[in-house]
This record gives structure tokens, sequence and C-alpha cells, in this order.
């Protein structure tokens, strides 16, 4: 991990890593989409409703993922101050809060035939809010961090603060009453038939690809930034001098 | 009595969201990647 510390490196890795994830992400996530939309049957319960988890429970894994992420990040930016840790924590906070922000959309256009309402404040669904309000405050924090020139420790002192929401998330469903249905998949074990799970399993890692792409895209832009921004103040600085 | 609602209109609509929101990030993302690597390219340069 230390060895792609080195921003040289990890340009190096990320220039081909870039395309690859996003270009294998949506050939994945489009064969997945297609073959949930028009090869799936409609579920005996849900009907043709079901069809709207291809999108949305990778949606939800990845917006808690995106954040776990931004808090593992985080910590290696505290403990080991690498930089590219602190860009890796803004990178990962876009795509986590417009993935999320989908969870909630999709999930609310499903819940409406589902269950007769766009919205409950059950625990799921709220604490679901509640990460999208902790990724828009993130964002802020960051990009005023950066702007002030103020020590990126505190952003990230908030993402590893804000993780104890993401097992709010994840238990909600079972610790409280809820319309939401309980959790269908843990570890080593699926409630949902094959013919459903394999291709939400493929549309999962399709979205994954292309969240790790748009990371990668990114943090790219975020180090070129910095760079850029670093050699200008260089050069300003040398011509005060020379014009002292 | 329950409404009678198209499945299929609830279906497309939440397609349409997140495929398009999907799309215009990675987009966007891509765009805001190659303009900020062009303008280091160029500081470099002078």
């Amino acid at each position: 991990m230390h060895a792609f510390a080195n921003p040289k490196r990890f340009l190096g890795l990320a220039r081909w890593l870039t395309p690859l994830c996003l270009g294998t992400g949506l050939l994945l996530t489009g064969a997945a989409l297609g073959w949930g939309l028009f090869v799936v049957a409609p579920d005996r319960l849900m009907g043709e409703t079901v069809r709207i988890l291809f999108l949305h429970v990778p949606f939800a894994w990845l917006g808690m993922g995106g954040w776990m992420g931004l808090a593992v990040a985080s910590l290696v930016f505290l403990v080991w101050r690498h930089p590219l840790a602190a860009l890796a924590a803004r990178g990962i906070a876009l795509p986590g809060a417009v993935f999320t922000a989908l969870c909630l959309a999709t999930g609310s256009i499903w819940g409406r035939p589902a269950w007769g309402t766009w919205w409950v404040w059950d625990g799921r669904l709220t604490s679901m809010l509640v990460l999208l309000f902790l990724y828009l405050a993130y964002i802020a924090l960051a990009q005023a961090a950066a702007r002030e020139g103020v020590s990126a420790r505190i952003p990230a002192i908030f993402g590893l603060l804000g993780a104890v929401n993401v097992p709010i998330v994840n238990r909600s469903v079972v610790w409280w009453n809820s319309l939401h249905q309980p959790p269908s998949i843990t570890l080593g074990k699926s409630a949902i038939a094959p013919e459903y799970l394999v291709p939400l399993l493929v549309a999962a890692f399709g979205f994954s690809l292309l969240f790790g792409g748009i990371v990668l895209a990114r943090m790219r832009a975020l180090l070129a930034e910095t760079q850029a921004e670093a050699r200008l103040r260089r050069r300003a600085q040398s011509l005060e001098a020379e014009a002292a | 009595m329950r409404e009678a609602l198209d499945q299929w209109d609830f279906v497309l609509a939440a397609y349409a969201l997140g495929v398009g929101g999907t799309l215009a990030t990675a987009i966007w993302s891509w765009l805001a990647m190659t303009r900020a690597e062009a303008r280091r390219d160029r500081s470099r340069e002078k």
C-alpha cells in the first residue's frame, strides 16, 4: 500500500486502470441490466418491479461500501499522512453521494407500487438519508479545507466518525420494525432465487467497476489540480523573488 | 381499494434515473479529469 502512495506510481497504474474499469464496468452493467429488464421473469410477489432490484441493491451496497472506503482512506491519512489517501477519500465522496441518492430514489420508485407509498420514516430509509447528508457534509468540508489551505485532518476525522452510521444502515432492518424487507443476502447465504441472484451479482460487479473507475478519475483530477496549483504558486514566488 | 398502477412505468423510471445518473457521473468525472490533466500539462510547458 505504501508503494502506491507515490503519486508517480499511482498515476502509472491509474492511467490504464481508469479506462479499463469504466469500459468493463459499462459492458457488464449494460449486460446485467439488459438481462434484468428483458430476460428475467416477473416475480410471483413483486411482479415486474423486481427488475428495480438490479439497480437499487448495487447502489445501496456501493453507497455503504463507499463510506467504508472513505473511512479507511481517512484512517490511512491520519496514521501515515499519505496525501494520496486524502485524495482517495475525496475521490470516493462524489460517487458515494450519487450512488446513495440513486439508492434512495430507486427505492422510493420501487416503494410506491410495492408498499403504496414513496417514503416512510423508518430505520433503513432514514439512516440511508443520513448517509447521503454525511456524504454532502464531507464534500463541503473537504472542499472548504482544500480552498482555505486548512489541514485535511478535519474532513478525515469526520470521515472516520461518519462510519458509525454504516452498521446502523446495515442492521436497521433487524433492529427496528420496517416496511423494508430483512437482509436477503448475507455472508454465504441468499434468500434470492438464482434466476435473480446471478444478474444481481453481475450488476453489482459492473457497478463496482464503474464506481472504481469514477473514483480513479476523480483522484487523477484532484491530483492534477494540486500539481498545477503548486507549480503556479512556485512560479509566482520565483517571479516575486526576481522582482525584489 | 388499491389503485391500478402500471408497474412498467416505475421500472422504466428507475432504470432511466439509475442509468442516467451513473453515466452522467462517469462522463462528468472523465471530462473533469482530462481538463485538469491538460491544465497541469500546460502549466508544465510554461
